[in-house]
C-alpha cells in the first residue's frame, strides 16, 4: 500500500508525458498500477477504496439491501450539463433512489479504447468523483480495461450500486391503486434533446442543458416524511411515455395525463418540434415519476418544489381502473383533445423536414 | 385560448350543418398529420368533419422501387449511404438498411452533412437518398452545387424529392376521390407561396388554406376552410399569415430550377404523377447515382398487400388495412406508412386509440 503511494508523483508525470492511453495501462503490469495511483485513488480517496483488496468491505445499517447496475456508452462523452463520469454515477444512484434506497456504494469498471486521451479520462473521472461526494456516495471498488483500438468507442463505463432501504419504503406495482396521482419533479425531455442537439451537430440558439442529477436526496427526504408513496420510477430511455406504460401494465390499470401541467422548458419543446419528437418518449437523468395517494400528492409535491432538483414538481395524472384487456395510457391535450399515450420504438430518428 | 377553439368550433358546425353530409378535409402533409395526432385534436372535431391524411410523408410516397434501389447500393463496399432517419426502416424486397445491418449507411441531418461526409472520405462514393418535398429540396441542390464548385466528384444523389401541387392534382383527377378542401402545410407553402395553390383552387373549386404546425393554428386553419364552405366560396386562404407570402421564396426555388428537373416520376399508391417527381438536370448528371451507377431508371413496383396506397390518397383509414396493428406495427413495419414517424399508419398506431367508455 504504502508502495503505491509513494510511486505517485512519478507516475503522474509519466502520464502527463503519455497523454494517451495504452493496451499496457489495462495490462495489469506497472502502468495499470501507476493508472489507478495517480488518476484514480486521489479521487476517490477513501478508506476501503485505498485498500485496494479484491474485494470491498463495507458495514451496512441495515439488512434490506438493494443491489443495481448499469452500463454506460453515451455519444457524445461531453455534452451540456453533464459527461459519461455524472451519468454513470447518477444512473445507477437513481436506480437505487427510485427503488426506495439510500444509496450506500458504488462499483466503477472502465472499459477504455486504447489511445483514449488521458485529459479527457480525468475529466471524466473527476466528473464522476465529484458527483459522487454530492451524492454522498463512496466509490470503493473498481476495475480498468484497455481494449484494442476500434473494439470500443472512446470509454465504455459500468458502475454498479447498494443501498439500504429507507424504513418503511416498500415500494410495487401492487401498492398502486386507482385515484393515485402522478407526479413528477421537472421538466422533461432535457436530456435527450440535450445530447441529441449536440450529437446532430444543431447548435440550437437557446442552450438546452441535460438535467443529469442525483435524486437520492429528494427521494429520501419524500420517503421519510410521506407514507402514501406507492411507486417511484426513473424516465429515462423511452421517457415519461415508457415509464406510464410500465405502471399501467404492471399494475393493470388505466393513466390519465394532462398535458397542461406538465413541466416543459420552451427551448427543449421548440427543438423537440423540429426534429418532430414527442417529449414524453425523450430521455431524462435527473427526473422521478412518484405514484402516490391522493391524500400525500400534496406533502409529496411540497417536499418537490421545496428542493433544488423539484422545483418544478407537478401532479400531471391520476391512475384509474382499467376496465379492457388491454390497460392504456391516456392524454387530455393542452387544447382538450385526447390521445393515447405509447411507449416509444426505442430508436429516436429525427423527421426529414 | 379557449374562446378561439369554441368559436372554430362552431364555424366547423355550421359548415357540416349546411352540408348536411359529410365534410372531408385532407391535410396534404405528415407533419399535420403527427401534430393532429399528438394534439388530440380529431376527438375533438365535429362528428360529421373528417380529416383524411394525405401523400405528403416524404419516406411514404417513396416508390418500392426506389428503396429496392437505395438497397442495392448500400451493397457496395466502397459506398457510403448517406441518409434522413426515416429512411432506413423502411422495408425493400430484401429487409431494410437497419435489418440488413450494414456498416455503410449514415443517418444524416442534412445534405450538407452528406457532403461533408463525402469530403471526409475520399476514397469512398457517398450517395445521398434525397427525398422529401419543397422544404428539403433547396439544401439538396445547394450541396450539388456546392460538390460542382469545390469538385467533390465522391458524391452523387439518389433522387426521390417531390413536388406538392401535382400530387394535389392527381388525387383530385381520380374520379373516386373524396376530398372537400386541402389543409395546405405551412412550411411547403413558405417556398411555394401561397399563390402555387391558385390552379388548383380555380382548377377543382376545392378551398386550400395554408396553416402552421401548431395546434391552435391547424384549428384555425380548418375553420377557415368551413367558413368557405358556409360561403359556398373555394379560395386560397391562408392563418399563417406573415410567415407565408403569395410569392414564397424565389431564391430557393431558382437554385432548385437551376440543378433540378421535374419528370413524370412514379409515387407509391398513387402511380405515376405527371411532373411530380424531380431529378438532376443533365449539365449535373455526374452527380445522379444512377448515371454513376449505370441504373437506367428506378423500375415502378408496389408492395403487395400493403395499402398504403390507400392511405395516402385518402381512401381508407389505415385501421382498414387487415394488417394495420396485427402484422403491421412500428416494431414490424410492412408499408412505410407505419415506418415514417409521419406516416398515417404510424400516427394512428402511437396516439390513435381513444377510450370511449369512461367520461
Ligand atoms: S398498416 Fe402497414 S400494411 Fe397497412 S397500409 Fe399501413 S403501412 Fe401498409
Amino acid at each position: 500500500m504504502v508502495q503505491i503511494r509513494q510511486d505517485t508523483k512519478a507516475a503522474v508525470v509519466n502520464q502527463r508525458e503519455d497523454k494517451k492511453i495504452l493496451l499496457a495501462h489495462g495490462g495489469g503490469g506497472r502502468l495499470t498500477s501507476n493508472l489507478i495511483s495517480s488518476l484514480i485513488l486521489p479521487r476517490f480517496d477513501n478508506e476501503v477504496l485505498g485498500k485496494l483488496t479484491d474485494s470491498a468491505a463495507i458495514e451496512l445499517s441495515s439488512s434490506s439491501v438493494l443491489f443495481t447496475t448499469d452500463s454506460f456508452v453515451v455519444k457524445p462523452l461531453f455534452f451540456k450539463g453533464g459527461d459519461i463520469g455524472k451519468l454513470s454515477v447518477c444512473g445507477t444512484v437513481n436506480d437505487l433512489a427510485v427503488a426506495g434506497a439510500k444509496p450506500v456504494a458504488l462499483s466503477l469498471s472502465l472499459i477504455i479504447e486504447e489511445g483514449f486521451e488521458t485529459a479527457l479520462l480525468e475529466r471524466i473521472l473527476d466528473s464522476a468523483a465529484n458527483t459522487a461526494a454530492e451524492a454522498g456516495v463512496r466509490i470503493v471498488t473498481g476495475d480498468t480495461k484497455v481494449v484494442e483500438k476500434g473494439s470500443a468507442d472512446g470509454i465504455f463505463i459500468n458502475t454498479a450500486g447498494i443501498g439500504t432501504r429507507v424504513a418503511g419504503a416498500e415500494l410495487s406495482f401492487d401498492k398502486i391503486t386507482p385515484g393515485d396521482c402522478i407526479i413528477i419533479n421537472g421538466t422533461i425531455g432535457d436530456h435527450g434533446m440535450a445530447i441529441m442537439s449536440k450529437r446532430e451537430g444543431i447548435e440550437f440558439e437557446l442552450s438546452i442543458e441535460s438535467d443529469c442529477a442525483c435524486l437520492a436526496d429528494l427521494t429520501c427526504k419524500i420517503l421519510e416524511s410521506t407514507p402514501g408513496v406507492r411507486f417511484m420510477r426513473d424516465p429515462t430511455r423511452g421517457g415519461v411515455a415508457a415509464v406510464l406504460n410500465e405502471i399501467a401494465e404492471g399494475r393493470r390499470c388505466d393513466i390519465e395525463i394532462n398535458e397542461k401541467p406538465v413541466p416543459v422548458n420552451p427551448a427543449v419543446k421548440a427543438a423537440a418540434d423540429m426534429l418532430g419528437f414527442d417529449l414524453l418518449d425523450i430521455a431524462n437523468e435527473g427526473k422521478v415519476l412518484i405514484v402516490a395517494s391522493q391524500d400525500s400528492a400534496e406533502a409529496v409535491l411540497n417536499i418537490c418544489r421545496n428542493h433544488p432538483l423539484g422545483r418544478q414538481g407537478q401532479v400531471i395524472g391520476r391512475v384509474a381502473e382499467t376496465a379492457a384487456e388491454a390497460p392504456i395510457v391516456e392524454m387530455i391535450t393542452a387544447i382538450g383533445g385526447k390521445r393515447i399515450v405509447r411507449t416509444p420504438y426505442g430508436r429516436d430518428l429525427p423527421r426529414i423536414c | 385560448m379557449l374562446n378561439r377553439i369554441m368559436t372554430a368550433h362552431r364555424q366547423m358546425d355550421a359548415a357540416c350543418e349546411k352540408v348536411g353530409g359529410q365534410i372531408n378535409i385532407m391535410e396534404v402533409c405528415g407533419t399535420h398529420t403527427v401534430s393532429i395526432f399528438r394534439n388530440g385534436i380529431r376527438p375533438t372535431l365535429p362528428r360529421r368533419l373528417k380529416l383524411l391524411s394525405g401523400p405528403g410523408c416524404p419516406v411514404c410516397v417513396t416508390d418500392q422501387g426506389f428503396i429496392d434501389v437505395m438497397l442495392e447500393l448500400a451493397q457496395h463496399d466502397d459506398c457510403i449511404i448517406a441518409t434522413y432517419g426515416d429512411m432506413v426502416r423502411v422495408p425493400g424486397r430484401a429487409g431494410s438498411l437497419e435489418t440488413n445491418h450494414l456498416s455503410n449507411v449514415k443517418v444524416v441531418l442534412s445534405s450538407d452533412d452528406a457532403l461533408k461526409l463525402a469530403e471526409k472520405h475520399p476514397d469512398k462514393t457517398v450517395v445521398f437518398i434525397a427525398v422529401g418535398f419543397e422544404t428539403t429540396t433547396p439544401a439538396t441542390a445547394v450541396a450539388v452545387g456546392e460538390a460542382d464548385r469545390k469538385g467533390i466528384e465522391n458524391f452523387c444523389v439518389l433522387s426521390g424529392h417531390k413536388l406538392v401541387i401535382p400530387a394535389m392534382r392527381a388525387l383530385l383527377s381520380d374520379a373516386n376521390n373524396k376530398i372537400d378542401a386541402f389543409l395546405c402545410p405551412g412550411h411547403v407553402s413558405v417556398i411555394i407561396g401561397s399563390e402555387a395553390y391558385g390552379e388548383i383552387v380555380s382548377e377543382f373549386a376545392r378551398p386550400c388554406v395554408v396553416a402552421g404546425f401548431e395546434p391552435m393554428q391547424i384549428i384555425e386553419g380548418l375553420a377557415e376552410i368551413c367558413r368557405q364552405i358556409v360561403r359556398g366560396t373555394a379560395q386560397v386562404g391562408s392563418v399563417y399569415q406573415g410567415v407565408v407570402s403569395a410569392a414564397g421564396n424565389t431564391t430557393a426555388r431558382k437554385i432548385v430550377a437551376e440543378y433540378f428537373e421535374p419528370y413524370d416520376g412514379y409515387w407509391r399508391g398513387l402511380g405515376t404523377i405527371a411532373g411530380g417527381t424531380l431529378r438532376l438536370k443533365d449539365k449535373y448528371k455526374r452527380f445522379d447515382a444512377l448515371e454513376r451507377f449505370g441504373i437506367e431508371e428506378i423500375p415502378a413496383e408496389e408492395l403487395a398487400g400493403c395499402l398504403c396506397g390507400k392511405v395516402l390518397s385518402g381512401l381508407i383509414d389505415p385501421p382498414e388495412c387487415g394488417m394495420f396493428e396485427n402484422k403491421c406495427t412500428p416494431d414490424t413495419p410492412v408499408g412505410p406508412c407505419m415506418v415514417s414517424s409521419e406516416g398515417a399508419c404510424a400516427a394512428w398506431y402511437k396516439y390513435g386509440r381513444i377510450r370511449k367508455r369512461r367520461s
